[in-house]
């Protein structure tokens, strides 16, 4: 069965249990959710929920319809391929040494990360992007020692109107 | 008015005349006000039975039937229950007691988190946390259990709601913006299926339960006799269109009729209406109606193309599409080769109809049920339990109305035969209401006697006593060399003094004939009765084994015309 990755965006009632109810659809199936963000939508008690996650064409096909069918979700759609994809994450990186420091400095301008907290041995980068641009902006950190990472995982929109 | 008597006031409202349950440590103000209240309770002696018997109730009268249990074990007790109409989407409402709101998730004494555990067996599920919600929550409960495709839904009501004073009582409907279910078929689709049936020579019917949920029985016979179509059903199907008429062929799968399954792969349309193409219908899948075109009408879509590839999908209620079908097909006579056809599937059946005439002693499982058949009327209500009691009753039982074969399909609930009827028989008072079961599931559930007995509920209890578990015993026989594993049940209850130590009258039954007295003197007597009939437990059935084929069937196929 091939895994194809998918990015689904839901709009569901704001209510307990909801997050529970969707994520169980899934793992019910065996697909392991890549990242699943919740917030508020444009609707006062409605939340837009955007799920990325790999699949096979069919299994999807019957979450999708399992997930249309609970009564707290109102719309679903699968934007995987035209959408504006972002994503959060703090990084605690190491300063060994001064020049260290300036050339960190230097990739978080180049990637137009901020700086957000600054100790005597640490810095926290602040960066918002698409996955890959994240991912290779923590490859390159990674040589100077990573303490911690944070990462919000994907939020979605669809393109166009 | 208090929480609790807002639930009373709410159930009645919505027609409800009798619940199932059992009270415990977090119902105690519920059933305090429950003790002034006119509505009728039945007391079963364990939770599990309640939510049978109030599915039981549900799938005889069409209403929503209520169960009701305390938290913790009283609730996950019920869990089985609610699975099991779940599965063959029977509309019940699960009330839960739950402990008081301060001390929900702190563990507290007899504390389960029942709306986590039954998240994926309910169609929804709601906690009031005040009471002013709950005449809302109750109302558009049953609107969500009964609408769309039926389904249980559960309210799980925290101690101090159901103390709590309302302020108003507001029964409006809850807004479900989500929940659309789609009930009238798109027209542009029922006409391509118009224009299929019209191309189509061998064309064939296959009905499931959901003719029966949207009473569309009628509309069914209509469409068959219009199109000449022979009519198999899957087990929830039975009773969907009357079995003793000549276009019936009777049930298909795993241990259908062979017939049903012989046929199946030879039409080149299949109309499946209101079925889920359960592995245990379709036999493997990929030797399903290979060459057929398929046309599929259920309410759910997400049963559409889940199982079975479909030619012509149509999303909607069974009874709605049918009539918009049957109209288009005014005009439609039936062809030369469609008439060949089933006419030849006519003579067929009659060929093939299973041997149900023995004089042996042990008495053959085949023989009680023809005994059973004779006595009934079609009005009469059969519910089994599952295993062999439950497939000789399908297979040997013809069903002659809806709602008259009550069976749990898709979960397979042992236990579900006995409390199931106590149900039944409460929402048609005036129908016979006799339940099959094996040795083993009737041992699950027999503390339900008491239950009959204290309300005189004139249910009649068939128990089919081979001392095996006859369905995983015949497995045994067939695929795993005769290693009988567990499944000999060895020294089993005198189910005679059983049945007479709850007050219940039971006659041992164990040669050809004695059925059927002793039912006509139970239907007479019109008092709970347990009818223990001793079986041969090496009576094994024809079946598919699993992974096989629809038409490869393996057991050895007795007819009837091949009797001396």
């Amino acid at each position: 069965m091939a895994l194809e990755y998918h990015v689904i965006s839901t709009l569901v009632e704001d209510k307990p249990g909801v997050l529970q109810k969707v994520a169980g659809l899934f793992t019910r199936r065996g697909f392991n959710i890549d990242s699943i963000t919740v917030g508020e939508s444009e609707v006062e008690g409605l939340s837009r929920m955007v799920i990325s996650v790999h699949a096979d064409k069919k299994g999807l096909e019957q979450v999708t319809k399992q997930l249309n069918k609970l009564v707290d979700v109102i719309k679903i759609k699968d934007i995987t391929n035209n959408a504006v994809k972002r994503e959060l994450c703090l990084i605690k990186v190491n300063i060994p040494n001064e020049k260290a420091r300036a050339e960190i400095m230097q990739y978080t301008n180049i990637f137009r990360a901020k700086i957000v907290d600054v100790s005597e041995e640490t810095l926290m980068i602040e960066l918002t992007g698409d996955m890959e641009k994240i991912n290779a902006f923590v490859s390159l950190l990674k040589g100077y020692g990573i303490k911690k990472i944070s990462r919000t995982g994907l939020t979605a929109m669809a393109r166009g109107v | 008015m208090r929480g609790g008597e807002a639930i009373i006031e709410s159930l009645k409202n919505m027609g409800v005349d009798t619940i199932f349950g059992y009270p415990g440590g977090q119902t105690i103000p519920f059933y305090d006000m429950l003790y002034d209240a006119d509505i009728n309770h039945i007391l079963v002696r364990h939770e599990q039975c309640a939510a049978h018997a109030a599915d039981g109730y549900a799938r005889a009268s069409g209403k929503v039937g209520v169960c009701l249990a305390t938290s913790g074990p009283g609730a996950t007790n019920l869990v089985t229950g609610i699975g099991t109409a779940f599965m063959d989407s029977s509309p019940i409402v699960a009330i839960t007691g739950q402990v008081p709101t301060h001390l929900i998730g702190n563990d507290a004494f007899q504390e389960a988190d029942i709306i986590g555990i039954t998240m994926p067996i309910v169609k929804h599920s709601y906690q009031p946390k005040d009471p002013d919600l709950i005449p809302s929550i109750v109302k558009t409960s049953f609107e969500i259990a009964r609408t769309g495709r039926p389904g249980p839904v559960l309210i799980d009501v925290p101690k101090e709601v159901q103390e709590g004073e309302l302020t108003k009582f507001d029964d409006s409907l809850i807004q479900t913006p989500g929940y659309n279910p789609t009930t009238k078929g798109n027209i542009r689709q029922i006409k391509k299926a118009r224009d299929l049936i019209k191309e189509a020579k061998r064309p064939l019917i296959l009905a499931g339960a959901g003719v029966i949920i949207s009473n569309a029985c009628y509309e069914l016979k209509k469409l068959a006799y219009t199109i000449n179509a022979p009519v198999m059903t899957s087990l929830l199907g039975k009773g969907a269109i009357d079995e003793t008429d000549d276009l019936a062929l009777g049930m298909l799968g795993m241990h259908g009729r062979k017939v049903s399954n012989d046929s199946i792969n030879e039409s080149d349309l299949l109309i499946a209406i209101g079925i889920r193409f359960s592995d245990r219908t379709t036999g493997r899948l990929d030797s399903f109606v290979p060459d057929t075109k398929v046309i599929h009408i259920d309410i759910d879509p997400a049963e559409i193309g889940k199982n079975v590839d479909v030619d012509l999908p149509i999303v909607g209620d069974a009874r709605n599409v049918l009539s918009s079908l049957n109209k288009l097909l005014n005009d439609y006579k039936a062809s030369d080769d469609v008439n060949k056809w089933s006419d030849m599937i006519k003579q067929r059946k009659q060929d093939l109809l299973p041997r149900v005439t023995y004089d042996d002693v042990p008495l053959k499982p085949q023989t009680v049920i023809k005994e059973i058949s004779e006595v009934l009327t079609p009005e009469s209500i059969l519910t089994t339990d599952v295993g062999q009691n439950q497939m000789w009753a399908a297979h040997f039982y013809d069903t002659q109305k809806p709602r008259k074969f009550i069976s749990s399909g898709g979960l397979g609930t042992m236990g579900f035969g006995f409390p199931s009827a106590i149900g039944a028989k409460i929402a048609c008072p005036d129908d016979t209401v006799v339940s099959i079961n094996g040795d083993g599931g009737f041992l699950m559930v027999c503390q339900e006697l008491a239950t009959v007995r204290e309300y005189d509920i004139p249910v009649i209890a068939v128990v089919l006593e081979n001392r095996t578990l006859g369905m995983v015993y015949q497995w045994q026989s067939l695929l795993y060399n005769e290693r009988h594993s567990q499944t000999l049940l060895g020294n089993s209850p005198d189910f005679v003094k059983l049945a007479e130590s709850f007050g219940v009258n039971a006659v041992r039954i164990t040669k050809p004939g004695e059925t059927r007295e002793a039912l006509k003197s139970a239907i007479k007597d019109n008092e709970p009765i347990l009818l223990d009939v001793v079986v041969n437990p090496d009576e094994l059935l024809p079946m598919l084994p699993p992974g096989a084929g629809i038409n490869e069937m393996i057991g050895e196929y007795k007819l009837e015309k091949d009797v001396i």
